[in-house]
């Protein structure tokens, strides 16, 4: 029952950690099967996947962008910015499973509520900061985030056997777990800002049904980016249109009422609700 | 105003305003670790600047290195060349890096890690001669220097562990006999460094028998200086071809040299 309860949950922890798995395998044991890192990474030594902003950042830095590069990033949006939407923070980056973590403890310990830092006040602070990145990045001419990113030291430290970074990702933890709840993943880090952006339009998007919905709240209490449910949420049958939801697909784990499921959004014919059959 | 729109424009104003604090953070930090001149780069690697800035920090180099065809077992250890530094390696965060006396560079003839990079901050236009030809003897991934107070050939004893050492062997390093006059009757053989041929890749600092390495490698940016248009080997054709386009203006205009020597003789100088 658990894991059928939990299914996505497992799902994206098998992906998260097979994607780090790949990469250490690949400098390990030479598999080309996924190389390199989450700034970038080949495919079967082949098809290039390149972070966008980190790219983003380069071009403002004034770096020579390569054909592989720019290959990668479009490789990039068309799978975020076609299907994805921002799946990339809560399937692929390792370091959500830090801030899962430190949002379970929160939970077991009842201080969901006990933030030093107002956190309806510092949503948008991610966009801000992505914004003053880039300007840094042509201001010192180079990356500016990538000297700090969790996420290059986590994944580099797996792969590489780099040293961790650990004090940086213990920061982020304790950030989290005692200073404002999912303070790093939804109201700092500009990489899930960039994906927010890129996959505002894609097309899997969670769908509400309001007629099964027994406004239990439960769905909101675990969602890491509950702005997003809350214009939805009994109020209307829709879409969770929400750029900044993650499709990581807890709320409708946790909803006993049938209420959520993972949908395709119709472009084509905004009425054509028949059409739109639910994927789980 | 009303109220809406106005703490619409506070929150506005309060995360650009924390934003750009954080990014003065995050800058400060950037530039201090980017500058980490005496970093080893792998062959083929753009100037430093221009590195730090094209360098993605995938590892797809580090992967080739481990990869690579011609591995070294050194005790039943493997020797790593390649790694992403970390904090605290004394390399920008990310970006690959090598250890001369832990683990130099082997020189693998195919150079997979200057291939494997998708950016371009390593590229075989750094790694060929004047011709055009590339091959792992054209990098310039730093050059060596030694200690003579610390490099025991100095000293009269016998030696030549780096000069057998040496992958461009006596090219990069030669042998160098000089007369030992304590003894009267032995010889110096004192290696020397040509850097036109040293490829920077470590070799001789690895196999450096002293203590704490007596031959070591410094990117090539911090070790060479450069003479200039002003001197000129007579005795070499090439080297005033060098000099073919350099200014003819010997003069050194400060606004001292302006006035005549007299006159800066007497400036000051009150004559009653």
């Amino acid at each position: 029952m658990g894991i059928i309860k939990n299914r996505y949950l497992i799902l994206r922890r098998i992906s998260q950690l097979t994607i780090l798995f790949l990469y250490f395998a690949a400098n390990a044991y030479g598999w080309k099967i996924l190389a390199g890192n989450l700034s970038f990474s080949k495919i079967l030594d082949t098809v290039p996947l390149a972070d966008p902003f980190a790219v983003l950042q380069m071009v403002f830095a004034g770096a020579f962008i390569s054909a592989d590069l720019l290959l990668g990033v479009v490789v990039v949006l068309a799978i975020y910015g076609l299907i994805g939407g921002r799946a990339y923070c809560s399937w692929v980056c390792p370091v959500n499973m830090i801030t899962d973590l430190a949002a379970w403890f929160r939970r077991k310990f009842h201080t969901e509520k006990d933030n030093l830092i107002s956190p309806s006040k510092t949503k948008k602070f991610r966009y801000a900061f992505l914004a003053v990145l880039l300007f840094v990045s042509a201001f010192i001419g180079a990356a500016a985030f990538e000297f700090i990113s969790p996420i290059g030291m986590f994944t580099r430290g797996v792969a590489f056997a780099a040293g961790f970074g650990w004090i940086w990702l213990l920061t982020i933890f304790l950030f989290d777990a005692f200073i404002l709840k999912n303070g790093w993943c939804g109201h700092i880090c500009p990489v899930g800002a960039m994906y927010s952006l890129i996959g505002s339009k894609s097309l899997i998007r969670v769908r509400h049904t309001k007629e099964n919905c027994t406004n239990c709240g439960n769905c909101l209490s675990i969602c890491p980016e509950p702005q997003v449910l809350t214009p939805v949420i009994n109020k209307k049958s829709d879409f969770i249109n929400g750029i900044e939801c993650t499709n990581c697909g807890r709320c409708i784990e946790v909803c006993n009422d049938n209420a959520l499921n993972f949908s395709i959004r119709n472009y084509i014919n905004s009425k054509g609700e028949k059409n739109e059959k639910t994927t789980d | 105003m009303d109220n809406k729109r106005r703490s619409f424009l506070v929150n506005m104003a309060q995360a650009t305003a924390a934003a750009t604090a954080a990014g003065t953070l995050v800058a400060g930090f950037a530039e201090e670790n980017k500058n980490k001149e005496l970093t080893l780069r792998p062959p083929g690697a753009l100037n430093e600047p221009d590195f730090v800035k094209t360098c993605i920090r995938c590892g797809l180099c580090v992967e080739a290195c481990k990869n690579r065809n011609n591995k070294v077992v050194l005790d039943g250890k493997e020797i790593i060349t390649l790694k992403l530094a970390s904090p605290g390696d004394k390399a920008p965060v990310g970006t690959p890096f090598f250890n001369a006396r832990t683990g130099p560079c082997f020189m693998c003839d195919d150079i997979p890690c200057m291939y494997a990079c998708p950016t371009g901050a390593l590229t075989p236009d750094e790694c060929k001669n004047d011709k055009g030809e590339v091959a792992i003897d054209y990098a310039k991934m730093g050059v060596a220097v030694i200690d003579p107070s610390s490099c025991i050939a100095f000293w009269g004893l016998q030696c030549t562990a780096c000069y057998r050492a040496c992958p461009e062997l006596d090219k990069a390093i030669t042998i160098e006999w000089r007369k030992n006059k304590r003894t009267g009757k032995h010889a110096y053989r004192i290696p020397v460094v040509h850097e036109q041929y040293c490829t920077g890749c470590g070799m001789c600092e690895q196999a450096c028998v002293t203590e704490k390495a007596a031959i070591k490698i410094f990117p090539r940016e911090v070790v060479l200086g450069k003479a200039g248009d002003r001197y000129v080997k007579g005795w070499d054709k090439a080297d005033q071809q060098r000099v073919q386009n350099a200014s003819t203006n010997t003069k050194t205009e400060t606004g001292r040299s302006k006035k005549s020597a007299i006159d800066n003789l007497n400036e000051g100088v009150s004559w009653e």
